[in-house]
């Protein structure tokens, strides 16, 4: 990244915004972006599957609970509940002696935990859309071959349900993206963070947001290209021949 | 006809501009009551405070007859744009973002920054050593974060807030551990109950940071006016009578003095 940076640098040079040093902020910010949604876009995907799966159960309870949570975090901004995980949390009283304060006292974890907790119920309800979608003549074809219900969701319910989901699931992973811009309320510098940090140094609005603008738009299409291929290979018995 | 009107009301304005430009025999100045301790008024109605005080000085000074106007603080640059004053001394903070609506003097005070750290830090001072590894809390686009960021971004670890009220609750839980803020911000934010107090000095230097204190503002074309109150508080830094207004309402190190007069 430096020598590149220092390649770039004659090329920068009549231009008070664009120095090598922003551009080294720009790349910080872009690495902390990537690496704040994959960590919680993974987390969030593993907690969801076995969250839509008990969302779908007959029992009630199970299904209910799953339920309150999915509509807890979906029915309150992602804002409120960063600002709660980052500034509530640390006011639990004794948390700041006990084993976990290394962590809350982190911006990135709080952070996690909410994009995480997020992320993972918006997922859990495409999920659980899309198992209760599956055509009763699969369940019906599963259960005439003798399969226990643990296996037609191993080898029919979920192979299909999440094919299903996948459209739906790059549409999360593309907002997910773009609500990691508040992450900066909570002093983590990511791209956002870094552009109001030079905004405000350089007085220049159009030229910070418009290129970090452009940053974003380079990651989004990154991950549709990456669906669009997924859902190319993984749709393809959906398509017309 | 309508361009013929138009022309001759753009003649009548640069006539009564430039007529406007000759004398300033009387100047009216815009100001936002009440702003402890830079204006305010004495229970028996007086105008009060260091910009008042500053003000009158200057203009006699410039021997201009001053009057002054109050006006909201919303409206007190549209006030200046339509004539309702000729000036604005109302502690405004010289910024770029003004100063492509109106002309600035000199600044005329530049309000300190202040380091504030928990009343039992271990830190003994803000020098590089003390402050390594440390977490900085600041306002972001402050002139406190740009100084921090150039001195201490290499040793440091700068945490950015949207307010000071942020800076102040992550004080509060640990997070930080030394706040850089502007004094009274800091002073209102931090300095109620003992639990914190400031380290080191005061600053207002280096210029390159915190040059760009409060200002009185102008119309843009008034630059004859401008040039007369920045002479006279040339004048006035040079023989004393600025000293001497300044001691009365802040103490040596940028704090405001107690006034008698404050209720």
């Amino acid at each position: 990244m430096q020598e590149l940076l220092q390649s770039l640098a004659p090329w920068l040079s009549d231009n008070a915004i664009f120095t090598p040093s922003t551009l080294a902020q720009y790349w910080g910010g872009f690495v902390n972006t990537v690496q704040l949604v994959f960590i919680s876009l993974v987390i969030g995907l593993f907690l969801a599957v076995p969250l839509a799966i008990g969302r779908a159960s007959p029992s009630r309870l199970l299904s209910k609970s799953i339920w309150v949570y999915t509509w807890i975090f979906r029915g309150t901004p992602l804002l409120i509940q960063l600002y709660i995980a980052y500034y509530g949390l640390a006011f639990i009283p004794g948390i700041q002696e006990s084993v976990v304060w290394p962590l809350i006292r982190d911006p990135l974890y709080p952070a996690l935990l909410a994009f995480t907790l997020n992320t993972a119920a918006y997922t859990t309800e495409i999920f659980y859309g899309a198992i209760k979608a599956t055509p009763r003549g699969e369940l019906e074809a599963a259960r005439a071959y003798g399969m226990s219900p643990l296996l037609a969701y191993r080898r029919i319910i979920l192979p299909s349900a999440l094919r299903r989901a996948l459209p739906a699931y790059g549409n999360e992973v593309i907002f997910m993206l773009h609500a990691s811009a508040i992450a900066s309320v909570v002093t983590i510098a990511d791209l956002t963070g870094v552009a109001y940090n030079i905004y405000s140094r350089y007085y220049a609005p159009f030229s910070a947001f418009i290129f970090v603008a452009l940053c974003y738009m380079v990651l989004s299409f990154a991950i549709q290209g990456v669906f669009r291929l997924l859902e190319k290979r993984m749709l393809a018995h959906l398509k017309p021949r | 006809m309508k361009r013929l009107l138009t022309v001759s009301l753009l003649g009548a304005a640069i006539a009564a501009g430039s007529a406007q430009a000759r004398d300033y025999d009387t100047v009216r100045i815009g100001v936002d009551i009440p702003y402890v301790p830079m204006e305010y008024r004495t229970p028996s109605g007086e105008l009060a405070g260091f910009d008042i005080e500053l003000g009158n000085a200057l203009c006699k000074q410039a021997e201009i007859q001053c009057n002054w106007v109050e006006q909201g603080w919303d409206g007190i640059i549209p006030g200046l744009m339509s004539r309702k004053f000729d000036a604005i001394m109302s502690s405004m903070t010289i910024n770029d973002e003004r100063r492509q609506q109106v002309l600035f003097s000199d600044p005329y005070l530049v309000p300190p920054s202040a380091w504030f750290a928990p009343t039992d830090t271990s830190m003994k001072g803000v020098e590089s050593d003390d402050l390594k590894g440390r977490n900085i809390g600041v306002q972001r686009g402050t002139v406190q974060d740009n100084y921090v960021t150039d001195k201490f971004g290499d040793v440091a670890n700068i945490q950015r807030y949207a307010s000071a009220d942020d800076v102040a609750v992550d004080m509060e839980t640990g997070r930080l551990d030394i706040a850089f803020l502007d004094y009274p911000t800091g002073q209102a934010a931090l300095l109620k109950d003992g639990e914190y107090k400031t380290l080191g000095k005061m600053m207002t230097e280096p210029k390159k940071y915190f040059g760009d204190g409060f200002g009185i503002a102008f119309r843009q074309r008034d630059k004859a006016l401008a040039d007369k109150f920045n002479q006279a508080l040339a004048t006035l830094k040079s023989n004393g009578t600025y000293d001497e207004i300044h001691d009365k309402y802040f103490n040596e190190d940028g704090t405001s003095a107690p006034q008698a007069s404050d209720d």
